[in-house]
């Protein structure tokens, strides 16, 4: 017989719990004085450019964010193209996939005023925004991005936590709208129709970001996302707590909601232009609505967070992408909104059907309907989003 | 069962303990990893101690003071209670389910599978090999509402036609189920494994019903392996937040999601270290009156 462990007991794990509880407090002390704020400023974290000794850039991006070659998958030509041209090696890495998580990852280091080894990041308005208002984020030289002054969609222009273009500039934009499977459902135009037709019910999904889906709510009540009150936003939060009391809306997601739309599982939702077009091209009965009461217009933004080392090098990246033709072979990949003018007349050449798709080069029609939400501060935005996390059930 | 372990071990009792260095190698073994458990464990346990009575009128960008704010715990319980109640009513049910499963299985496998043992031991074991995730969005699949397998109980009147699994409290309870229940199976089978047939044997010579012996002579030898495995099964399902995230929809969140989304989307540092702290608490309480209940002097 083997020998055996002397057995756990009760008063075993009871003296092991009180011990533990001791080293707590003691621990406690190390913590107990709080945490120092995140801010930083212009003048308490300067940032160093090695740029004129390394010619190096680490470019971080979401994934499927750049055109590769059909090929052979380890290649991008606009990327390698840069690289030949400039002598820049780029170290390119997909390690951005949601933007809490993604600033969960920097953010000790960002408010410690130290280095994240990252040159560019790409993040969304929001969190473009708050890292602005954090100080995180370096100022770019407007002389080294001439094709940004020059290119960039008047729609983007001037946004509210960038007004001078030059924190943050798009890398690609999209619009938050509606979608629905025209295989399990029949049209739809409104979001009215998505929070109540009962043929709907229980196969709804809305986005967990909530400046998306409330944009969207604020706008079907007459509201205007991009300048709203409490009160308003508090209007449009019950409409969509009804809907999920009722059961209409099933869930709430993050990308993970296009498989789900494409099964059928969900018969439509509140979703991203660049999935849905995606899902169009393999399915054309799956279909993104603009709501007539008003569509978000979201960008991802390239930034150079503070300590990063190769910022004449971002610049140069930046003003690379904002050449047309440039931004043509990216958008004819990616099939987001294209930020950059001129990219849909280089674009006739690669695709004049992709050319031709309001969804990657909005007409007027559809950019008089989108939005960009409304710019919050930090206790607005913590009250929101307090508010919407418990509509949403966490 | 203490002293028959100590007596049965065949150990000679302890000698008088020698000097020098023998008397701290004990010491000197449980080094490596009592630190590793203070680093990894110790500080940031303290630190989410700490953090859990920040005064809550902070942020992240003028950073929290440390003001013993002790109405955060009230605070969240008055905000989160249903999830707290929801986490522990899905793991139990989870749980007694598994056990239904787990039982019969665990004693088939110790006791009658012969040769086929080890296989199927493997087989228990085999899906761990893939991931928690993988695992979980497989259940989303065999589940989808136009799936092969809500088709057929919607085509035998066992589900309305427009009825469905996935999204429903089912599914999460479901999920819990099938994640955890290798964990409550392998003490379980560790336990009867041990289990001596010929004192089956005595327990229908003295005339015992087979309910009797399994009530007096299986159910108490398999109480370690059961307590152990109840444990292990209980406490990761009631803290778990992927399947309730995965198979349900908000109204089956559990306090999982809700900590990950304090962290995470809303920046509530104070908050979301409470609720922690009180998952803890809950778990343990929960924890000391099971083995109170089992009335089992050993826990492992």
């Amino acid at each position: 017989m083997r020998t055996p462990l002397r057995p756990l007991s009760r008063r075993g794990l009871l003296t092991g719990t009180l011990g533990s509880a001791a080293l707590l407090t003691m621990g406690g002390s190390l913590a107990g004085c709080g945490t120092n704020g995140a801010q930083q400023t212009e003048a308490g974290c300067v940032s160093e450019d090695l740029s004129g000794t390394e010619k190096k850039l680490a470019f971080a991006n979401w994934p499927q964010y750049m055109d590769v070659d059909e090929k052979d998958e380890s290649k991008r030509p606009s990327l390698d193209e840069f690289i030949t041209k400039t002598g820049i090696q780029v170290t390119y890495t997909e390690d951005i996939n949601d933007n809490n998580e993604f600033f969960g990852k920097v953010q000790n280091q960002l408010a410690a005023c130290q280095s994240t080894d990252r040159d560019i990041i790409v993040l969304t308005d929001w969190m473009a925004a708050r890292m602005i208002r954090l100080g995180w984020i370096q100022k770019l030289d407007p002389a080294n991005i001439p094709n940004v002054q020059a290119n960039l969609l008047p729609s983007l222009l001037n946004r509210p936590f960038d007004t001078e273009n030059r924190i943050s500039i798009p890398w690609q934009s999209g619009l938050a709208g509606l979608a629905y499977n025209g295989n399990v459902t029949k049209e739809l135009r409104t979001v009215d129709e998505l929070l109540t037709r009962p043929d709907l019910k229980g196969k709804v999904t809305a986005l967990s970001e909530m400046r998306d889906t409330m944009g969207l709510l604020l706008g079907s009540n007459g509201h205007d996302p991009a300048n709203f009150t409490a009160a308003q936003f508090d209007d449009a939060l019950n409409k969509l707590k009804k809907a999920v009391d009722s059961g209409q809306i099933r869930k709430f997601t993050g990308n993970d909601y296009a498989p789900d739309l494409a099964k059928g599982d969900i018969a439509a939702c509140i979703g991203w232009s660049g999935d849905v077009i995606q899902l169009s091209g393999e399915d054309e009965k799956v279909r993104f609505v603009a709501p007539d009461s008003g569509v978000m217009l979201y960008s991802d933004n390239m930034m150079v967070p503070n300590k990063a080392t190769h910022k004449s090098n971002a610049e140069a990246l930046i003003n690379y992408y904002y050449e047309p033709a440039v931004a043509a072979k990216l958008a004819a990949y990616v099939n987001y909104i294209c930020p950059v003018k001129g990219a849909q007349a280089e674009m006739e050449k690669i695709d004049p059907e992709l050319a031709a798709n309001p969804l990657i080069f909005p007409d007027e029609a559809l950019l008089s309907k989108s939005k960009v939400f409304m710019a919050l501060d930090e206790k607005q935005e913590r009250e929101y989003e307090g508010k919407f996390q418990q509509v949403i059930g966490a | 069962m203490t002293l028959l372990a100590r007596t049965g071990s065949g150990e000679p009792p302890p000698s008088a303990p020698r000097p020098g260095r023998h008397r701290l190698l004990p010491y000197l073994l449980l080094l490596p990893g009592a630190a590793w458990l203070l680093i990894f464990f110790g500080v940031p346990l303290a630190q989410l101690a700490a953090a859990s009575l920040y005064d809550p009128s902070g942020s992240l960008s003028t950073g929290y003071a440390m003001t013993w704010a002790f109405g955060n715990y009230p605070d969240v319980v008055q905000a989160y209670w249903p999830q707290f109640l929801r986490s522990f009513g899905y793991a139990g049910l989870a749980l007694v389910l598994a056990l239904l499963l787990g039982y019969p299985l665990a004693y088939a496998i110790a006791q009658k599978a012969g040769r086929w043992k080890n296989l199927l031991l493997v087989c228990v074991v085999a899906p761990m090999f893939t991931s928690f995730l993988v695992r979980t969005l497989a259940w989303k699949t065999i589940l989808s509402d136009n799936g092969a397998l809500v088709g057929l109980l919607r085509d035998v009147h066992l589900l309305a036609p427009d009825g469905r699994l996935l999204a429903t409290p089912f599914a999460v309870v479901l999920g819990l189920t099938y994640n955890f229940l290798p964990f409550l199976v392998l003490p379980l089978y560790a336990s009867l494994e041990r289990l001596d047939p010929r004192l089956l044997e005595a327990a229908t010579d003295l005339y015992a019903s087979p309910a009797q012996a399994f009530r007096r002579v299986t159910l108490p030898l398999s109480m370690p392996g059961l307590v152990a495995g109840t444990l292990l099964f209980f406490i990761p399902a009631s803290g778990d937040y992927i399947n309730a995230e995965l198979l349900g929809t908000p109204n089956e969140y559990m306090i999982g999601n809700v900590i990950d989304s304090a962290f995470l989307v809303r920046l509530d540092y104070p908050q979301g270290a409470a609720l922690s702290f009180l998952l803890m608490a809950a778990i343990l309480a929960v924890v000391f009156g099971y083995l109170r209940r089992a009335g089992t002097e050993e826990v492992l």
